[in-house]
């Protein structure tokens, strides 16, 4: 068991819990995730880690809520335990000093990228973050962005905060303004990091993207992971997450991440028809279609 | 007290044994059970295991048990049997192996034990395996377990992988007055036995109780925990005082046929089609949230022709596959799953397509899989493993509908142990340099056994890997001597 020794949404339907795992913590490097299993008969799915403290003993990790497990977790709160936290898994991010590097965090991407732009940053790189979500409210970590950033650019789609737009839009403006960039990590929706990565093909600039495939082991034993670059088939959980954003088939992660997307909707819909008027609250807390204002309380 | 001392329990003269015939297995039938997850045999009776026991010719030199990796004391248990001291069997079976109720019912005993029976050269062999896994149930019913009372000699080792190897290891050496700890990366203990082999052969709740049985003898286990990343061997030494490591973590990386299609939905590893059934109890959902794709009226198929390969084809048949398909590029006879869940699975009205190979799996446009192309083989010369090599037949090609392929062609080793431990030496395939005598790795201190060192092969040989290990564990945390 792994207690939760805080919780705290971030926006509405992303929380953020610091757990007890001295294990991970101290190994837990920038560009790993961890598998969690929250109870007997969960799935096993990979989470974001977002930061660690070596001498606490505890580590961050970002939750968005969308099918039953996530939704489920976000309804944990301090005090709650998770049953299985295993990592930290995958290759961490290739830090070195590059030069300019420009990290960019789409929704709650931007957790995972957190702890690559801070050590990019340590490595004597110039840093410029690249901070998109859908509106204002989404916007997560931008206080710790900026204290890692030489510079911070921020979009929502809709305009309510900073600058309307995508991320997209700002790595142009750099391109476009001669801004010499070295390296870009991409993490995000798959679309975001699509994106991303055509456009930096074009001006031939290293592009790495964090994938997010199904998995089950998160050890290489599964293979439910595989993702092809270039032409090659490739486990995200121990060859990547982190891999070429211009070799990366993107149309085969989507068609693989569809999967089970039936399966999904069909445990989600049982798990609404079958929760009580008490986890009906705690869904609430988790962000699940009640009114933004609320969402950030804690029972 | 040796056996050969006293006169014979069985009352039948060695001419009327042999007159005796096999006991046969009670199973579910096969209609009934290739549409549940419920075990296949049902075990013998007391009755049927005294009456199988009296077939035993009580070889003065006895085979069975110098062809059992574990050496297993046949006779001696079997003799227990035929006198109805069915603790004393389990005992005396325990002395030697510490998981008798799954490998009763998982062992090839065919190439093992009952391979080796004086009995098969006129008759049919011994009945070992039901009867080691008869004592095995008896003495799980009974609820009598052995504590080990050896005095504790301070040491301690680290197991890194709960498959059988590492339950052995760990199992002979709590016995001896080490203590130790078991590593295991999942969140069950039992690796293989829980992720890979099915409930209808091996159900979980045996393995638990076995798993039981070694915390009750002290030894500690730790799930979650992915030695190489949360910690590595070299930190399990060092910070954590382990005076010695044995690692069994098996051949857990799938191979792939690299193949156009494989990325199509549908197409699985064996190894994740059945830890979704096995593991994550996919059969279950949605009471178990793992998903699995609705296999109901399905055509599914599986591509290979061992154990796995048969696991994973009579699960889908029981998830409610409509076709059953086993691909297998060569013939029966070159087959190397057992021969008898074979016959289970022909029973169960699986559809094998020998000589048989996949080269394109198709999809329907949008990345579903519906079809396999095949082309049908013929044997040609024999090969590098003396199996006569498959040859493609020209102009036979053709479509074989399915919604769901599993690839079951063999694992390879997974590198996270190696990657991280200076100075572990591996071979070309990368897998771990283990003396064959020892288990001794290149580094002091560290042993490796069971498909981590020899690639995949079967329960009762990487037990017997763990067992010598765990001999040579013992003397060197006794003499200190590498």
């Amino acid at each position: 068991m792994f207690k939760i020794v805080h919780a705290e949404f971030l926006a509405p339907g992303v929380k953020r819990f610091v757990i007890e795992a001295p294990r991970i913590a101290r190994k837990q490097k920038p560009g790993q995730f961890v598998i969690l299993r929250i109870y007997e008969e969960g799935e096993r799915i990979p989470v974001t880690i977002e930061n660690s403290d070596r001498e606490r003993g505890t580590v961050n990790i970002v939750v968005q809520s969308a099918g039953k497990t996530t939704q489920l977790l976000n309804s944990l709160n301090t005090g709650d335990s998770i049953l299985d936290v295993v990592g930290p898994l995958g290759k961490p991010s290739e830090i070195a000093n590059y030069g300019t590097v420009v990290v960019v965090g789409g929704g709650v991407g931007t957790a995972m990228a957190y702890p690559t732009a801070a050590a990019m940053k340590r490595a004597g790189n110039r840093v410029i973050s690249i901070v998109g979500a859908r509106n204002k409210e989404l916007v997560i970590l931008e206080p710790e962005m900026r204290a890692v950033s030489d510079a911070v650019m921020i979009t929502t789609d809709d305009g309510s905060y900073a600058d309307k737009g995508f991320v997209t839009d700002k790595l142009r403006q750099l391109i476009e303004n001669g801004t010499r960039i070295d390296l870009v990590v991409a993490v995000g929706p798959i679309v975001m990091m699509r994106a991303i990565a055509e456009m930096t093909r074009k001006e031939n600039i290293h592009t790495v993207v964090s994938l997010n495939p199904i998995m089950i082991d998160g050890t290489g034993m599964c293979g439910g992971c595989r993702v092809l670059v270039g032409g090659k088939s490739e486990f995200a959980c121990v060859d990547g997450p982190e891999f070429d954003g211009h070799k990366v088939d993107f149309a085969v992660l989507v068609q693989r991440n569809s999967m089970y997307r039936d399966a999904e909707q069909r445990s989600l819909a049982e798990f609404h028809r079958c929760k009580t008027e008490s986890t009906a609250r705690d869904l609430e807390d988790a962000g699940v279609a009640v009114p933004a204002g609320r969402q950030g309380e804690q029972r | 007290m040796s056996l050969t001392a006293k006169k014979s329990s069985n009352p039948l003269p060695l001419k009327e044994r042999i007159k005796v015939p096999r006991q046969l297995m009670p199973e579910q039938a096969a209609a009934e059970r290739a549409h549940n997850f419920s075990e296949v045999n049902l075990g013998y009776s007391a009755e049927l295991a005294q009456q199988e026991a009296l077939r035993c010719l009580e070889c003065a030199k006895p085979t069975c048990t110098d062809n059992c990796p574990v050496g297993v004391k046949v006779k001696e248990f079997v003799e227990r049997i035929v006198i109805g001291d069915f603790l004393g069997a389990a005992a005396k079976i325990r002395e030697d192996n510490v998981l008798p109720a799954v490998t009763g019912r998982v062992c090839p005993q065919e190439d093992q034990c009952e391979g080796k029976c004086l009995l098969s050269k006129k008759v049919k062999p011994l009945g070992i395996g039901y009867l080691e896994r008869f004592v095995a149930d008896y003495e799980q019913r009974m609820g009598t377990h052995i504590v080990p009372n050896a005095a504790p000699t301070g040491k301690r080792v680290a197991v890194v992988g709960s498959g059988p190897s590492g339950l052995t290891v760990a199992g002979d050496l709590i016995q001896k007055g080490h203590k130790v700890r078991v590593f295991e990366a999942l969140h069950e203990i039992g690796g293989v036995l829980v992720y890979g082999i099915p409930e209808f052969r091996l159900p979980k709740q045996i393995v638990r109780e076995q798993i039981e049985y070694m915390r009750e003898m002290g030894v500690e286990f730790e799930t979650d925990v992915v030695v190489g990343r949360t910690i590595t061997i070299d930190e399990l030494i060092e910070e954590e005082g382990f005076d010695a490591v044995y690692i069994g973590t098996g051949a857990g990386l799938p191979q792939f046929m690299n193949i156009p299609g494989e990325h199509f939905n549908g197409v699985y590893s064996a190894n994740e089609f059945l830890t979704r059934i096995n593991l994550m109890k996919a059969y279950k959902f949605p009471t178990y949230d793992e998903p699995m794709l609705d296999l109901h009226g399905k055509d599914v198929a599986v591509i290979g022709g061992g154990n796995t390969a048969l696991d994973a084809i009579r699960s889908a048949l029981r998830l409610g596959a409509r076709k059953a398909y086993v691909i297998y590029r060569r013939s029966d006879s070159e087959m190397p799953a057992r021969a008898e869940e074979v016959h289970h699975a022909r029973q169960e009205g699986i559809d094998f397509q020998m000589l048989t190979a996949p080269v394109e799996f198709v999809s329907d446009g949008k990345g579903w899989l519906t079809a396999a192309r095949c082309v049908r083989m013929e044997l040609g010369e024999p090969d590098a493993s003396g199996r006569r090599r498959p040859v493609p037949k020209e102009g036979s090609e053709f479509d074989l509908p399915l919604s769901v392929a599993i690839i079951a062609i063999g694992t390879g080793a997974n590198p996270i142990v190696q990657s991280t431990t200076p100075g572990l030496g591996t071979n070309k395939r990368g897998y771990i340099q283990a003396s064959e005598e020892t288990q001794r790795t290149t580094r002091k201190g560290v042993f490796a056994g069971g498909d981590i060192v020899t690639g995949s092969a079967t329960v009762i040989l990487a037990m017997g890997a763990g067992r010598r290990a765990a001999k040579s564990i013992h003397e060197y945390l006794t003499t200190g001597e590498w």
